[in-house]
């Protein structure tokens, strides 16, 4: 008799596809993880799709639209679990830079008839609006990090994504500070892990794409960076990236507004 | 009067969100429109004042498909308004992540998106359960292209060690030596692909496009090139806004593009091909010649044979780039911001991206404009689809609906990059 597989289903809100295409770039587990769930909703791969109720919904994207704010609600009633992947799903992404300006301000910057675009003056995380069961970091997720998240869902234990900082995984790697070693600006002491401290891999500073980490202390890093010479509009650049709406860059990068 | 309408709510197996509409009027249709319904992002405005360094990592988020296309636009973009011109080993490692993105992309299409269509599946992972070595081989040649941009950029996805001047890091030669092992391997893949594809039942169909492309200067186009059109356009970057006009439309959060004196215009893999066919290595020239594509391919649902043919150039031109890297003296020329325009276009797998910015003295941006390939696509794809479901009209609705969703699957939109994608809806007045 055939084994009764999980539902999966893969939803895209605002973004850039890059967060479900780390699914597809599971180019070695991408066949098995299909053997064990079964792949109920995937747009950008398949264009079958079966009906809800889904046992786990992994949500892309930001939500900036009435008709988003509506489709959320229907997507949890329709999912057991609810895995927010990314920085647009899990603090509003890139996008949410409208937030601090007039989104009518920008429409018209881009559109010549801004009157034909219907949008949200905010972008905000799905957490905002629906109950998450978990959320993954990353602009984008770490493809390791979904197989794991996938395979703990699968096992009914909870996911291990450490919940540290990015300076940890600098220890681990053996990498020199990039900010004591050569004074380059860096995020890593206030970003959550995952991406195994890539930028300072290649002698860049963190620009923190993995969001805060748990009580990041973002006053004293700012301090670090101003004496590394960063003026205060840089300091707000710093923090309002894509992870710009997420609760302590938000604050942060609002400290040093003119 | 018999009326038709066809409708596709939710495209799949493209990129972003949109849908389509066919209206039909005794048997004719009257119009169709490829929706794009993916919600603005509105990357133009908030890159105002951000610095000119920013733009590479910020627009690379338009597109998690393409985006080293979007870094490789903007830091060349961004080199032209400071005058900096990158040479030497680092233009090598920027064609060799170009190509790297280009495997990466293309195979994505061939594999799980397009071929899918042609041997009459819902997807890849459907064409799997029937050929699991096919459906493998496309894996590991993807994975060969993700395998570059992960070594060179630092990940397949949002690459971190691109710079406006070159890398924060250069690799050593001995890092490389791997990758060409993996290439080697994905060549032959690569030549597998082309011969598969080229066995695909094609409907007979041919469009009489205008077709826009980078030329190189006896290179297949990536990074640099004038821009050529088949029809006598040439012109450097800095001329695009001249001859070429964008506009919005009500149905789309994409705007148009067109050519201002002749309308609509294809670029993407056969307009490349038609314009560049020369300069491909001698391996896929071959590979092209012996599957039938001729000097010039006007059939839209050929396509996925010069992608395959792309992806063999792309993998052949890598494992070039390898052999005779020299490690440069600095990862990155240095900078001095002052005030300047700046412009570039590059070839994204899916055809022509265009940046321009403007920057202020201290080097904030103080204007910029971005053309991706599928808003250029956009008025040649409704021709598509105005022109072959006229033929298609009698077919029952669901295998009209398919030839309609895969009309516009043939030049592999990215309606993120477009902003965002698609309904099929076909009115036939019936």
């Amino acid at each position: 008799m055939a084994r009764i597989r999980p539902r999966l289903a893969v939803w895209k809100f605002a973004s850039c596809d890059g967060c479900q295409l780390s699914l597809l770039d599971c180019e070695d587990e991408l066949l098995e993880i299909a053997g064990e769930v079964e792949i109920a909703h995937f747009l950008e791969a398949t264009s079958a799709s079966v009906e809800g109720p889904y046992d786990l919904s992994l949500v892309e994207g930001s939500v900036t639209t009435a008709h988003d704010a509506a489709r959320i609600q229907e997507v949890r009633k329709q999912s057991r679990f609810l895995i927010t992947i990314g920085a647009c799903a899990t603090a509003g992404g890139i996008q949410a830079l409208r937030n601090f300006a007039d989104v009518r301000e920008y429409a018209a910057i881009v559109y010549a008839r801004p009157d034909y675009i219907q949008t949200l003056a905010t972008s905000t995380a799905i957490s905002d609006h629906v109950k998450v069961d978990f959320e993954l970091r990353g602009c984008p997720i770490s493809t390791r990090q979904l197989v794991e998240t996938i395979s703990a869902f699968l096992a009914g234990r909870k996911p291990q994504t450490p919940p540290h900082s990015v300076c940890v995984e600098c220890k681990i790697a053996g990498n020199l500070c990039v900010m004591v070693g050569h004074g380059t600006p860096c995020l890593g002491p206030v970003t959550h892990a995952g991406c195994g401290a890539l930028c300072p891999s290649y002698n860049r500073g963190c620009y923190g794409c993995y969001g805060p980490m748990e009580t990041p202390n973002t006053p004293s890093l700012s301090v670090w960076l101003s004496k590394l010479g960063m003026d205060e509009d840089a300091l707000r650049r710093v923090y309002r990236t894509f992870n710009a709406n997420a609760d302590a860059f938000r604050e942060e990068s609002e400290r040093h507004d003119r | 009067m018999i009326v038709k309408t066809i409708k596709v709510d939710q495209l799949a197996r493209v990129e972003g969100e949109g849908a389509l509409k066919v209206v039909a009027r005794d048997g004719v249709v009257q119009s169709a429109e490829l929706s794009i319904f993916e919600p603005p992002r509105f990357f133009e405005a908030f890159l105002r004042d951000r610095m000119y360094s920013e733009a590479p990592d910020i627009t690379a988020r338009i597109c998690g498909i393409c985006p080293v296309a979007y870094q490789m636009s903007a830091i060349h973009a961004m080199e032209n308004a400071l005058g900096v011109v990158v040479d030497g080993p680092l233009r090598d490692l920027r064609r060799l992540l170009y190509c790297g993105e280009w495997i990466e992309s293309h195979t994505l299409h061939v594999y799980m998106l397009h071929a899918p269509d042609f041997l009459g599946y819902a997807g890849a992972i459907e064409m799997a359960r029937d050929h699991a070595d096919i459906v493998r081989r496309g894996l590991d040649l993807k994975k060969a292209g993700n395998a570059i941009i992960a070594l060179l950029g630092g990940r397949e996805i949002h690459p971190i060690n691109v710079r406006v001047g070159g890398f924060y890091r250069a690799p050593r030669r001995r890092e490389l030596q791997p990758l060409a092992e993996e290439l080697k391997r994905a060549r032959d893949g690569a030549l597998a692909t082309v011969r598969w594809t080229a066995g695909f039942d094609f409907p007979d169909v041919e469009r009489d496009y205008e077709f826009v492309a980078l030329r190189g200067d006896g290179e297949y186009p990536l990074n640099q090139g004038r821009i050529v059109s088949s029809r006598g356009l040439d012109i450097a970057a800095a001329e695009y806004d001249e001859h070429f006009e964008e506009s919005h439309v009500e149905h789309s959060t994409a705007l148009h593009a067109h050519l201002k004196a002749r309308g609509a215009y294809l670029t993407g893999p056969l307009a490349r091909y038609a314009l560049n066919a020369a300069s491909l290595s001698p391996i896929a020239r071959e590979a092209a010649r012996e599957a039938g594509l001729g000097s010039v391919c006007a059939n839209p649902f050929r396509s996925i044979i010069v992608r395959a043919v792309e992806v063999l150039n792309a993998c052949d031109e890598a494992l070039r780039i390898i052999d005779q890297y020299e490690e440069p003296d600095r990862p990155a020329v240095d900078l001095e911001p002052r005030a300047g325009v700046g412009f570039a276009a590059t070839e994204a797998p899916r055809g022509m991206l265009y940046h321009r910015y403007q920057l202020h003295a201290d080097g904030k941006i103080a204007d910029a404009r971005i053309v991706p390939p599928t808003s250029q696509n956009q008025p040649s794809i409704e021709e598509d689809l105005k022109i072959f479901a006229t033929a298609w009209l009698d077919l029952p609705d669901d295998a009209l609906r398919h030839r309609c969703e895969q009309t516009i699957r043939n030049h592999d939109p990215c309606i993120s990059c477009a902003t965002h994608f698609l309904r099929l809806d076909v009115d036939r007045g019936g």
